[in-house]
C-alpha cells in the first residue's frame, strides 16, 4: 500500500537535506572569510572605481585561508581587467559575471565557493543532476517573432522563404504571420536544391502545408513515419558518429517541417522521445542495428502511445455513455469519433450533436461518417451552442494538448463550447492521449498559438454575394485574425480521459511527473 | 410500526434513547434470522446489501423494515443459485468467500473492506494451490465473486482491489518456495487488515485538531470514523456541541446522538430538512464517506450533497473523514452516474402504488463542495485524492 510509490519522495527529501547541509557547512566553515568578503563586496558595490583599494583592503582587514586569498586576488584581477576594458567594450558577458555575483546575497555566494574548494567531491556524489543537465530540462523559450534580431537570424537559416503578412495583428506579433500560399511554389522550385531533405519528409511537409494532413494524431503519426523512412535510408557519413549526425539531420528535417507549419505540442513530445532514443544509442552498435532499433522504437511509440492509448480511452469513455444520452462534440476529433462509433456498436441508444464552425467545417466530415454508420445526429454551428446545450447530457471534446495546470489546448471554439456547457451544468469530458500532456503552464491563448490564413475568414466559398472583404489586404487599418487554437481553463472541465484512466484536470501534473520520463524511456 | 413527527423526536429525546437501546438489543436477535438467509444467497439485486448492513449496524431499524427486506430476499431466490451453481463448479470456493465475508461483516465494528480482506486471507489459508500463479488466479476469482456479490459497496470493491495489489505486487515472493511465500501472503493480509483497522485511530488523531473549543459541528449520517474523531476530541477535553441530522430512513442520527450523549457531548437532533435552517449556527460540517472517488468527491448517504451545498453556500467548511480503503477508481459525472443502490423506505403510511418513490440510498458530492478529507494517508485536499489513487493503482 505505501511501500514502493513513496520511496522516490524520500530520496528527493534526502537530496534536499543534503543540499542544505552543504550550505550549513559552508557557512560554518568560512565564517570569518564570509564576513571579510561581505565587507569587500560592500565597498566595491558603493564605489565602482576603487578597484585597487579593495584588493589591498581585503588581506589587511581579515586573515583568510589560503585558498580564499587566491580567490580574492582573482577577483581583484578581474575587477582591474574590467576597469581596463570597460571603456572599450560596453560589457561583454564574461565580465559581467563577477558584477552579477557581487549583488547576490552572501549565502548564495557561498555555494559556488564550496564547490570550488572544500566539498567539491562531496557535492558530485549527491544524486542531484549536475547544473548542465538541469538546464537542459527547461524547455528553451519559444521563438518570439517580434524579436527582430532573432527573426533575422532565423531567416538566414530558413530553408523556405516566406513573405511576411502585411497587416499583422498587433497583439499577435510574437507569432509567425506569413502570407499563406507563398511557400508552396517556392518549395516546388527548390525541390532539387534542398539536397539533404528526404522525400518522405518533404512529402509530409507539403501535406502539412496544403492541409491534407491535419489533426494532432494524424500529423504526429505522419511525421514519425516520415522520419522512420528517412532513418531507414540513412547512412552515416565518413568520420561522423551516427547519433550526432542523425540528430543534426532530424533537426534539419524538423526546421523544414516547422517552416511548412508550426509543430504541435504533441509532435514536440514525440520528437523529444525520438531524440532521446537517438542519444541513448550505444556507440558500439552497428549502423544497421541502430537503425533497426530506432525504427522499432518509432513503431512502438505510434502503437503504444497513440493506437493502444486510443483503445483504452475509448474503453473508458464508453462507460460514461448511457442510454438516452445526448452527446455533443465540437469539430472533429479522431478519438471522439472512435468513442461514438464504439458506443454505437455496443448498441447504446444515444444521439449526437455535432457542433461546427467556420472556416474549417471539419465537423461536416465527421457528421458524414457518423451518419453513414447509422448514428442519429444533429448538426449545428457554434453560434447555436447555447440553444442546443439544454438538451445535451455530455460534452465530449478532443484536445491538441493538455497543459500542466489542467488547461486544455484545442481547436479554437472549444473553450466557448466548454464554458457554455459548464453554465448549463453539463459535464465536459476531454479525451486526450497522455503523450500530448505537457509540463508547460499557459494561462491564455495569446502567448502561444498558431495563426491560420486570414484569407479564409474573409472569403466564404461558394457565396459570391459575400464580398465585403474583397481586397482586404490593401486596407491599412484592417487586420484579420484567424486563430487556430484556444485554451480552456480547467474550471470548465469535469474530467480528462487518458490512457491512464479517467482523471480530474488537477491530476495532469501527477501524470506528467510520474510518466513524463517514461515517454523518453519506453 | 414507528409513526413519529419531527416534534416528537425533539421533545421526547430521552424516551427515544431508551427506545433506541431497546431496539438495539432486539436488533441483535432479529438480524440473525435474515442474515442466515443472506449468507447463502444474494439478496434481491434491487436492494443494496451494503446499505442493508449499514442500516442493520448503524440505523434504528423498524421491525417491518426487516420484514420487507426479508420479503425482498424471498421474492426472487432463483436469481443467485443459477449464478452460484456455475461458480461452485470450480471447487465451490467463491461460495466460501462470500460466506466468510458475511460472517465478518456481521461484526458491527468491522469495516466492510476489512471484512473482505479477512475473507480473502482465509482463501489463501485454505487454498490448495501449489503455485503462485494458481493462488493468484484463485484470489482474483474470489475477489471478483465478492465484488459481484454486492456491486453497490464501494469499500468492498476498493478493499478487494487494494488487497490484491498489496499482496501480489511483491517481487520478493518469486524467490521463495511456495509454502513460505504463502505464509508471507497471509502475514501481509493480516498486516493489511491491521493497518486498515488502525486507520480510524489515525484519522481521529488528525481530525480532532480541527475541532476548537466552542464550535458547533453538524454531522450527517452515522460514520464510525466521525464518531471516533468526536470521541477523541471529547476525550481531549474539547468543548463543542454537535448537531445530528435525523438521517432518514435509517435514522442514523438517533444512533449517533445516543453515542455522543454517552460521552457527555451536547447534542441536538435536527430533521434532515432543517440543515439550511440551522447552518448559520454551525462552524463546520463533518461527514463520513461510503466511497471517495477519483475526482475527490465522495459518495455517501443520501442528503450529504444537499448539506454540502448549503454549507458551501454559507462558507462553512465541510470535512470528510474516510479511510484510504474507501478510495475507489470511480468517477461519477453526476448523481445518476453510479450503480444504483436502492433500499426500501418506510414512510409509515401506505403509499399508493401509482406514487413513485425515490429509493436511492446514496448521493454523490462533487469535490468543489468539500474542504478537506481526513484520511489515514494524511489530510488531503479533494484534488490530492486522485494523486494518491494514481500512485496506489497505477
Amino acid at each position: 500500500m505505501e511501500c514502493s510509490p513513496r520511496t522516490p519522495r524520500i530520496g528527493f527529501d534526502e537530496a534536499i537535506l543534503g543540499n542544505t547541509l552543504h550550505h550549513f557547512r559552508a557557512a560554518g566553515f568560512n565564517l570569518t572569510v564570509a564576513s571579510g568578503a561581505k565587507k569587500a563586496r560592500g565597498i566595491s558595490g558603493k564605489a565602482a572605481g576603487t578597484v585597487v583599494e579593495v584588493a589591498n583592503d581585503l588581506p589587511a582587514t581579515s586573515k583568510p585561508l589560503k585558498e580564499k586569498m587566491s580567490k580574492s586576488e582573482r577577483r581583484a584581477l578581474q575587477e582591474s581587467q574590467r576597469a581596463a576594458k570597460a571603456a572599450a567594450k560596453g560589457g561583454a558577458s564574461v565580465h559581467e559575471q563577477p558584477g552579477k555575483t557581487l549583488k547576490q546575497p552572501s549565502q548564495k555566494k557561498d555555494g559556488p565557493q564550496v564547490t570550488s574548494s572544500v566539498a567539491a567531491s562531496e557535492k558530485k556524489g549527491g544524486d542531484r543532476p549536475p547544473e548542465k543537465d538541469r538546464k537542459k530540462d527547461v524547455p528553451p523559450p519559444r521563438m518570439q517573432f517580434d524579436d527582430k534580431n532573432r527573426v533575422e537570424k532565423a531567416k538566414r537559416r530558413a530553408v523556405v522563404k516566406q513573405t511576411e503578412a502585411r497587416n499583422r495583428v498587433e497583439l499577435f506579433r510574437h507569432l509567425p504571420q506569413y502570407e499563406h500560399g507563398t511557400q508552396l511554389p517556392d518549395l516546388e522550385s527548390k525541390f532539387f536544391l534542398l539536397d539533404p531533405m528526404h522525400p518522405a519528409v518533404y512529402k509530409v511537409g507539403i501535406q502539412y502545408l496544403a492541409g491534407d494532413v491535419h489533426g494532432g494524431n494524424a500529423r504526429c503519426i505522419a511525421m514519425l513515419q516520415a522520419f522512420r523512412e528517412a532513418i531507414k535510408d540513412y547512412t552515416t557519413p565518413q568520420e561522423k558518429t551516427l547519433s550526432r549526425d542523425l540528430t543534426a539531420k532530424i533537426n534539419s528535417f524538423v526546421s523544414f517541417l516547422i517552416a511548412c507549419r508550426p509543430l504541435s505540442i504533441s509532435m514536440g513530445n514525440a520528437l523529444r522521445f525520438l531524440k532521446a532514443r537517438i542519444a541513448k544509442l550505444s556507440a558500439t552498435l552497428a549502423e544497421s542495428e541502430a537503425k533497426a532499433s530506432l525504427c522499432s522504437d518509432i513503431d512502438r511509440f505510434i502503437n503504444e502511445k497513440i493506437v493502444v492509448a486510443d483503445k483504452v480511452i475509448v474503453g473508458n469513455a464508453v462507460t460514461k455513455i448511457r442510454d438516452g444520452d445526448v452527446l455533443l462534440t465540437y469539430g472533429s476529433s479522431s478519438v471522439v469519433e472512435m468513442i461514438l462509433l464504439h458506443a454505437h456498436e455496443l448498441g447504446k441508444e444515444f444521439r449526437v450533436v455535432v457542433v461546427d464552425s467556420r472556416p474549417k467545417l471539419e465537423g461536416q466530415a465527421l457528421l458524414r461518417r457518423l451518419v453513414g454508420k447509422g448514428l442519429r445526429c444533429t448538426y449545428t454551428h457554434v453560434n447555436a451552442v447555447s440553444y442546443i446545450m439544454p438538451e445535451v447530457t455530455r460534452v465530449f471534446l478532443g484536445a491538441a494538448s493538455v497543459l500542466s495546470n489542467g488547461t486544455v489546448f484545442s481547436r479554437v471554439g472549444t473553450a466557448c463550447v466548454a464554458m457554455v456547457a459548464h453554465a448549463f451544468h453539463v459535464p465536459v469530458l476531454i479525451c486526450c492521449e497522455a503523450y500530448k500532456f505537457h509540463e508547460r503552464v499557459q494561462l491564455d491563448s495569446i502567448c502561444s498559438n498558431e495563426l491560420g490564413d486570414p484569407d479564409v475568414i474573409a472569403k466564404v466559398s461558394g457565396r459570391m454575394d459575400v464580398n465585403y472583404l474583397d481586397n482586404w489586404a490593401n486596407k491599412e487599418n484592417l487586420q484579420l485574425l484567424n486563430l487556430l487554437y484556444d485554451a480552456t481553463p480547467s474550471d470548465y472541465i469535469s474530467m480528462i480521459i487518458t490512457d491512464y484512466g479517467m482523471v480530474p484536470p488537477t491530476s495532469v501534473p501527477v501524470i506528467v511527473r510520474e510518466y513524463g520520463r517514461e515517454h523518453l524511456l519506453i | 410500526m414507528w409513526r413519529r413527527s419531527a416534534s416528537f423526536v425533539l421533545d421526547k429525546q430521552q424516551q427515544q434513547y431508551d427506545d433506541v437501546e431497546k431496539q438495539e438489543s432486539s436488533l441483535l436477535s432479529s438480524t440473525t434470522t435474515p442474515s442466515m438467509a443472506e449468507t447463502l444467497q444474494n439478496p434481491s439485486p434491487k436492494i443494496s446489501a451494503y446499505y442493508q448492513t449499514r442500516a442493520a449496524h448503524h440505523g434504528v431499524v423498524t421491525s417491518d423494515w426487516l420484514a420487507q427486506a426479508q420479503a425482498a430476499v424471498g421474492r426472487d431466490p432463483d436469481d443467485h443459485p443459477s449464478e452460484s451453481s456455475s461458480k461452485s463448479n470450480d471447487s465451490g470456493k467463491p461460495f466460501g468467500v462470500i460466506d466468510d465475508f458475511n460472517n465478518w461483516r456481521k461484526q458491527p465494528d468491522l469495516a466492510e473492506a476489512v471484512a473482505a480482506i479477512r475473507a480473502l486471507a482465509s482463501v489463501i489459508r485454505s487454498s490448495q494451490a501449489t503455485t503462485m500463479m494458481e493462488l493468484e488466479i484463485e484470489l482474483k476469482k474470489a475477489s471478483d465473486s465478492l465484488k459481484s456479490w454486492d456491486t453497490t459497496s464501494i469499500s468492498l470493491t476498493a478493499g478487494c482491489d487494494l488487497f490484491l495489489r498489496y499482496v501480489t505486487r511483491t517481487s520478493a515472493l518469486e524467490y521463495e518456495d511456495f509454502d513460505s511465500a504463502k505464509l508471507r501472503l497471509i502475514e501481509r493480509a493480516e498486516k493489511f487488515g491491521e493497518i486498515s483497522y488502525k486507520a480510524r485511530k489515525i484519522i481521529a488523531m488528525l481530525g480532532q485538531d480541527f475541532i476548537f473549543d466552542g464550535c458547533t459541528i453538524l454531522v450527517h449520517g452515522f460514520s464510525r470514523v466521525v464518531l471516533e474523531v468526536l470521541k477523541m476530541a471529547a476525550q481531549n477535553r474539547k468543548l463543542f456541541r454537535v448537531f445530528c441530522t435525523e438521517g432518514r430512513p435509517d435514522r442514523t442520527g438517533l444512533r449517533l446522538s445516543n453515542e455522543l450523549a454517552k460521552l457527555d457531548v451536547p447534542v441536538k437532533l435536527l430533521i434532515d430538512s432543517a440543515a439550511a435552517y440551522s447552518m448559520d449556527e454551525v462552524d463546520m460540517v463533518f461527514v463520513g464517506a461510503d466511497g471517495v472517488v477519483e475526482s475527490g468527491g465522495i459518495i455517501n448517504m443520501m442528503g450529504t450533497y444537499q448539506i454540502a451545498l448549503v454549507a458551501n453556500c454559507m462558507n462553512k467548511p465541510v470535512y470528510v473523514a474516510a479511510e484510504s480503503y474507501k478510495f475507489a477508481r470511480l468517477y461519477p459525472l453526476d448523481q445518476k452516474d453510479m450503480v444504483p443502490a436502492l433500499r426500501p423506505i418506510d414512510f409509515g403510511v401506505p403509499i399508493p402504488s401509482k406514487v413513485e418513490v425515490e429509493t436511492s440510498a446514496r448521493d454523490y458530492t462533487p469535490p468543489q463542495y468539500l474542504t478537506l478529507l481526513f484520511t489515514d494517508l494524511g489530510i488531503l485536499t479533494p484534488s490530492a485524492v486522485s494523486d494518491e489513487l494514481i500512485q496506489l493503482y497505477l
